[in-house]
């Protein structure tokens, strides 16, 4: 089994300075993750 | 391609936090400063991930008993909630699968 | 520390250090000669790619995690080492669709096709029977694409594309090409007519007024499945926001590689002023994406200029940079087809001989006096 290496660490998930700076909408799963066509981009045909 | 597409149409099971993660094999995770890209080449969807956290999240996550896990451990309690949500959202368009 | 764009969008115009995907231009030869041509297509050109740069081109790509090449020309089927490039792609990770005319997809080629990874097909077609669509691609070439689609259909390959530029010949038969799609399980695409290439000759007859213009957003509205290539951002200004990034994706997430190896920021602007450098460079592709001074520019925060007073500029972004280009428009002011009607009180004063010109590119001369047989490709 591998033991979890925390990841606070590593790589800084959300602090708490940054959840009072930035408005609630930040934690919002929709800006979370987006989903986009790959044909939603113009510029190929 | 179609054998891929003949399973397009069949909804992916619901997210489980109890059980363990991982990136659906036919998935690339491509690293950018927003956060990723992912894209799927089996079913063609392409999802952007919107923080390095849940980037990190992700690329940590086969490492962890279960889902659930993962993200107590990775992110602060409040954010928890929405982190939970994105991983279902991931589930949904197959990006990350049971394992 | 300024905080990061809240909107995909705007961190999208910033540029990523590789495209999402991209349209690399096989050849410059083609069978047909369709008046909209955005390539300018007929003749091969000397200096295309070979067999060998072209492989190199991929191992680019797959290096860079593009993750999708569109495939295209000219008729990109006539290269003898197509599906040779094809294979080697997908078995590199860089996923592949090609549009065709469809001439080359026999039988055999569709089982072919169908039997391999990720490779999408798309067939282009502009009318809904031979009437209308051989008016724009020549005499036979209806025919030939839904041949191609029933070879498709009979070989099992699911979900192939029908890609159909929508001008005022074709506009009233968006019913028509649905259930074309649907009676195939394909998927429709409908994409804007750019006065490009050739189009620049046929601009001003085929592109929509605005009664059509309107029609097509609410009908795109309405069918939310059919796609787009975001070619329709333009008409977003209209109400809700069509599906797609809705921005201007040139040199920021991305490009076209022509059949010589010449970047430019999209298939609809293929003048030098667009040209950001070669493949066939020091750098190779890597290099002119990340370094080129062009596609730099486009990555700054773009000025709205003439539309920034207006509150449609949210929506619109300014319309379509190769529709303006090509039009002799400036570029930060409102595109020829703007919703609100800027666009035609600013082209009534542009002056004609200030207006870039495509060039002849690789034309084949074709005379329209009788009905023209389209020549089988070699």
């Amino acid at each position: 089994m591998i033991s979890p290496t925390p990841l606070t660490q590593a790589a800084p998930a959300l602090d708490a300075s940054e959840e009072t700076d930035q408005d609630a909408s930040l934690v919002e799963e929709d800006l979370l993750v987006e989903e986009i066509s790959i044909d939603g981009m113009c510029g190929v045909y | 391609m179609h054998e891929h597409f003949a399973g397009a149409g069949t909804a992916a099971p619901d997210f489980d936090p109890r059980l363990r993660y991982e990136l659906a094999p036919d998935v690339a995770l491509r690293a950018e400063p927003f956060g990723a890209l992912a894209y799927n080449y089996a079913n063609r969807r392409l999802t952007f991930l919107r923080s390095v956290a849940l980037r990190e999240l992700v690329r940590a996550l086969s490492g962890f008993e279960t889902a659930g896990d993962a993200v107590r451990v990775s992110v602060p309690p409040d954010a928890q909630p929405s982190y939970m949500s994105a991983l279902a959202s991931l589930a949904k368009c197959g990006m990350i699968r049971a394992c | 520390m300024p905080a990061e764009p809240r909107r995909l969008v705007d961190q999208l115009a910033l540029g990523l250090d590789s495209p999402i995907c991209l349209t690399w231009e096989l050849t410059y030869g083609c069978n047909l000669s369709c008046l909209h041509c955005l390539s300018s297509s007929g003749r091969r050109d000397p200096a295309e790619l070979t067999t060998s740069q072209a492989r190199a081109l991929i191992d680019e790509m797959a290096d860079m995690s593009v993750f999708y090449v569109n495939v295209g020309g000219g008729e990109p089927t006539i290269r003898p080492d197509f599906y040779d490039l094809v294979g080697y792609a997908v078995h590199s990770k860089v996923g592949v669709k090609f549009s065709t005319n469809g001439y080359t997809m026999t039988a055999e080629r569709a089982r072919q096709v169908a039997a391999m990874d990720y490779v999408d097909v798309q067939i282009s077609l502009d009318g809904v029977d031979a009437a209308t669509n051989d008016s724009l691609r020549g005499q036979g070439s209806y025919v030939a694409a839904r041949r191609a689609m029933d070879n498709l259909a009979s070989a099992g390959f699911a979900n192939f594309k029908i890609s159909v530029v929508v001008t005022t010949a074709n506009v009233e038969q968006l019913d028509g090409f649905a259930n074309l799609a649907a009676s195939y399980g394909a998927t429709l695409r409908l994409t804007r007519l750019r006065p490009s290439g050739r189009g620049a000759q046929v601009w001003n007859r085929l592109h929509l007024d605005h009664r059509q213009q309107v029609l097509l957003y609410h009908w795109l509205v309405d069918n939310p499945g059919v796609l787009t290539g975001d070619s329709f951002f333009h008409l977003s200004a209209l109400g809700e926001p069509l599906a797609g990034l809705n921005m201007c994706g040139a040199g920021r997430v991305v490009c076209l590689i022509d059949p010589v190896g010449d970047v430019y920021a999209c298939p609809f602007v293929l003048h030098d002023d667009f040209k950001a450098g070669s493949v066939k460079g020091e750098g190779g592709f890597a290099a002119v994406w990340r370094d080129s001074p062009l596609l730099r520019s486009l990555r700054e925060p773009q000025s709205g200029g003439a539309c920034s007073s207006c509150g449609s500029f949210d929506s619109c972004q300014g319309g379509c940079m190769a529709a303006k280009f090509f039009t002799g428009l400036p570029l930060d002011g409102p595109d020829p087809e703007c919703v609100k009607g800027h666009g035609t009180t600013l082209l009534a004063a542009v002056e004609p001989d200030r207006v870039p010109s495509p060039g002849a590119g690789h034309s084949v001369p074709v005379t329209f006096r009788s009905p023209r047989r389209a020549r089988v490709a070699v």
